[in-house]
């Protein structure tokens, strides 16, 4: 088991036949990722890699079966695609798209509310890496040799500081049951706590690994479920001490703009929680390591 | 993206919302035709810079005539205005705004801003105008009132009502303050706002409700479809070094250390940044130079790093996914000959392919400072920084 994404995940890439996306399908597709199909707008009966285009998101899942989809689209059309993703039945879309404007995020994000919990898509990004669930599947454009198969859990705003972490556990022979990059956008499709609750449901994840970064509430959240709820261990790594306030560190939700959103604050905030905090990035791997042997112990 | 506040008042004007009548000057003899334009006796000067806290920092002047209009622009033009938000170097005050004096009886405070735990447009707003929000929220929290708005329908009149009771407006004013609230809302949502504030919104001493002080910001991200708000970008506002790497498509923020960074992906930066304060130094600027770090990137990013004069030695941390260790080493050694730097590297590769790019470096000759973790980076380019300070110390002794 893995959480979002495993070997029976049939998986279309929207927007398929741009640059950067095909240079991903097939890093996918080389991963063993089950890629059935691509969705471009005007390129029905195309393929890339032999794999089918379609027209509609409808089209590809009518024919190929998709359940999940990666979106690779620019920004001015991305939250489109989502949205189309989610009327056609989609159960799982990972959004990469760097610059979709909040307010079109805002939008997709009340539109999947018009679907029922039960048949309501899963979203995670935009802004993100993407999810793996090693040796299963890739869903993105983190590079997948860095992962190890194992049982714990990652979940990461940032892209580079999730394969910060992931090359680390691999130094240390640690594996990884799924990592999911939820992105670094004020407006996301799923926040820290959504995807430990299911890091919590899940019988292949024993300890998690949280790597946040200043600006938003969704640390501060997640602490309090993790108080409340979580009977598995979390480490937790949070980015930006030295950033000063009221500046966009790179990522549009890197801000800090109320109580609670500067690093110390989160830093202060989990520990309160119990978690685990790693003081420096150096050291992720190795107090992983170091919860792992406790909890073994 | 931040626009001043002459620009927000005409935006939010023509979504309906009242602010006094006021003209734009850029020298002091225009700021007094300005003044003689708008007609009366009293007159508010403005400085037109990207921060909050004018009117404390003396950029906001009452003047009863025109010469004490020219007496007081002269001050302002030309100088650096330092608030509590710009930070110590200031904003330079190159625009300044006239407005017609006003009489009022009442400030309020309103806010439109995204809110990140709903994830939608939320209104705050407080009955306790004239202060500012953290004053607010930690002296009179019990004044504030939340609404958030429904993206679906969008600012309902009902919710518009609600506040403006709330905040205790006479009901022969609900409907101008109606207005008022859907005109900043439908501003906000046309224009891809993620912030307007007016502070004070009055109550004038002849029951009209004004904007006497208005502050937009806009989504980046949204600017490709308002060329006209784009159009707005000052960038007299802004640190040269951080517009330059803007336009060059580089994330970068200047601080006051001397440890420059050159890094891939903003969570890495940023902990980058954390590590060298940590081993006891202090980053000179935040940079992100994309998840690629293309060999060109590398090469731009050193460049802009070292037109920063306080930097005295650089920490390249790159983590190589695809795109191999071997090939960002290739890029670092390129960047380096070409344009060699007389403060000393450390580079820190992780990722794909290791070993080859720690071999690319070490035998390119060059004086490459290297490390395997970003803790030992960051302690190693501490070490290099204070070395190299004693060293230029003694040569400038002798």
């Amino acid at each position: 088991m893995s959480i979002l994404l495993d070997r029976a995940s049939r998986v279309i890439v929207q927007g398929i036949t741009g640059r950067m996306a095909q240079f991903h399908t097939k890093e996918m597709l080389d991963y063993g990722t089950n890629v059935v199909g691509g969705v471009v707008p005007g390129k029905g009966g195309e393929t890339v890699f032999g794999i089918p285009v379609f027209d509609t998101v409808k089209q590809a899942v009518a024919a190929t079966g998709a359940d999940t989809s990666l979106v690779f689209v620019p920004p001015p059309f991305a939250a489109d695609s989502i949205m189309e993703a989610a009327d056609a039945g989609i159960r799982y879309c990972v959004c990469i798209t760097d610059g979709i404007p909040a307010q079109d995020m805002i939008l997709v994000k009340r539109y999947m509310m018009r679907y029922p919990r039960e048949r309501r898509m899963v979203l995670t990004g935009p802004n993100c890496a993407g999810t793996i669930s090693p040796g299963k599947a890739l869903l993105g454009i983190m590079p997948g040799h860095i992962y190890l198969p194992g049982n714990v859990g990652i979940v990461s705003r940032s892209g580079t500081l999730g394969y910060e972490a992931a090359q680390q556990l691999k130094d240390r022979g640690i594996g990884v049951s799924t990592s999911v990059g939820i992105g670094g956008d004020p407006i996301n499709g799923s926040s820290f706590r959504d995807i430990l609750e299911r890091f919590e449901a899940d019988p292949d994840t024993h300890v998690i690994c949280m790597i946040g970064e200043i600006g938003g509430p969704q640390e501060a959240e997640a602490a309090a479920y993790i108080q409340e709820h979580m009977t598995k261990p979390v480490i937790a790594y949070i980015a930006g001490l030295t950033a000063p306030k009221g500046r966009t560190m790179g990522h549009a939700g890197a801000i800090i703009s109320a109580f609670g959103e500067s690093a110390s604050e989160k830093v202060e905030i989990l520990s309160d929680a119990g978690v685990t905090v790693a003081e420096n990035p150096s050291v992720i791997g190795e107090t992983v390591a170091r919860v792992i042997a406790k909890r073994a112990a | 993206m931040d626009i001043h506040e002459y620009q927000a008042k005409e935006i939010l004007a023509k979504f309906g919302v009242a602010v006094p009548p006021g003209g734009l000057a850029y020298s002091p003899e225009q700021a007094a035709y300005r003044a003689r334009e708008l007609g009366g006796n009293r007159w508010i000067v403005k400085a037109q810079v990207h921060a909050g806290g004018r009117g404390k920092a003396g950029g906001v002047k009452l003047c009863n005539s025109e010469h004490e209009i020219q007496d007081a622009t002269n001050d302002m033009f030309g100088q650096k205005l330092v608030t509590h938000q710009t930070g110590a170097e200031g904003k330079g005050i190159y625009r300044v705004y006239v407005e017609s004096a006003v009489d009022f009886n009442r400030e309020i405070y309103l806010g439109f801003v995204l809110d990140r735990s709903t994830q939608r447009i939320m209104i705050v707003a407080s009955s306790e105008g004239g202060m500012e929000i953290e004053e607010i929220s930690s002296q009179r929290p019990d004044s504030i009132v939340r609404s958030t708005v429904e993206p679906a329908v969008g600012l309902q009149e009902f919710q518009a009502r609600e506040i403006s009771y709330a905040l205790g407006i006479p009901t022969a004013l609900t409907q101008q303050m109606v207005r008022t609230l859907q005109g900043c809302y439908r501003a906000f949502r046309d224009l891809d706002a993620t912030m307007v504030e007016i502070n004070p919104l009055v109550i004038t001493a002849d029951n009209r409700i004004l904007a006497l002080d208005a502050k937009m910001t806009f989504d980046t991200n949204a600017l490709f479809r308002h060329p006209q708000v784009a159009e707005l970008r000052d960038k007299s506002q802004e640190d040269p070094r951080e517009s330059r790497a803007a336009d060059r498509g580089l994330a970068y923020i200047g601080l006051s250390g001397n440890i420059g960074c050159i890094v891939n992906g903003a969570g890495l930066a940023m902990a980058t940044m954390d590590t060298i304060k940590l081993a006891g130094g202090e980053p000179a600027n935040f940079l992100d130079i994309g998840g690629g770090a293309t060999p060109e990137r590398v090469a731009k990013a050193f460049r802009l790093v070292m037109s920063d004069e306080n930097v005295e030695a650089i920490l390249v941390n790159i983590f190589a996914g695809i795109n191999r260790c071997d090939w960002v080493a290739e890029g670092v050694v390129q960047a380096l000959t070409a344009n060699p730097v007389n403060v000393p590297v450390i580079v820190r590769l992780s990722g794909t392919n290791v070993e080859e790019g720690q071999k690319i470096l070490a035998k390119s000759g060059l004086p490459i400072i290297r490390a395997n973790t970003l803790m030992e980076a960051a302690e190693r380019a501490v070490i290099a920084w204070k070395n190299d300070r004693k060293q230029n110390t003694t040569v400038r002794a002798i």
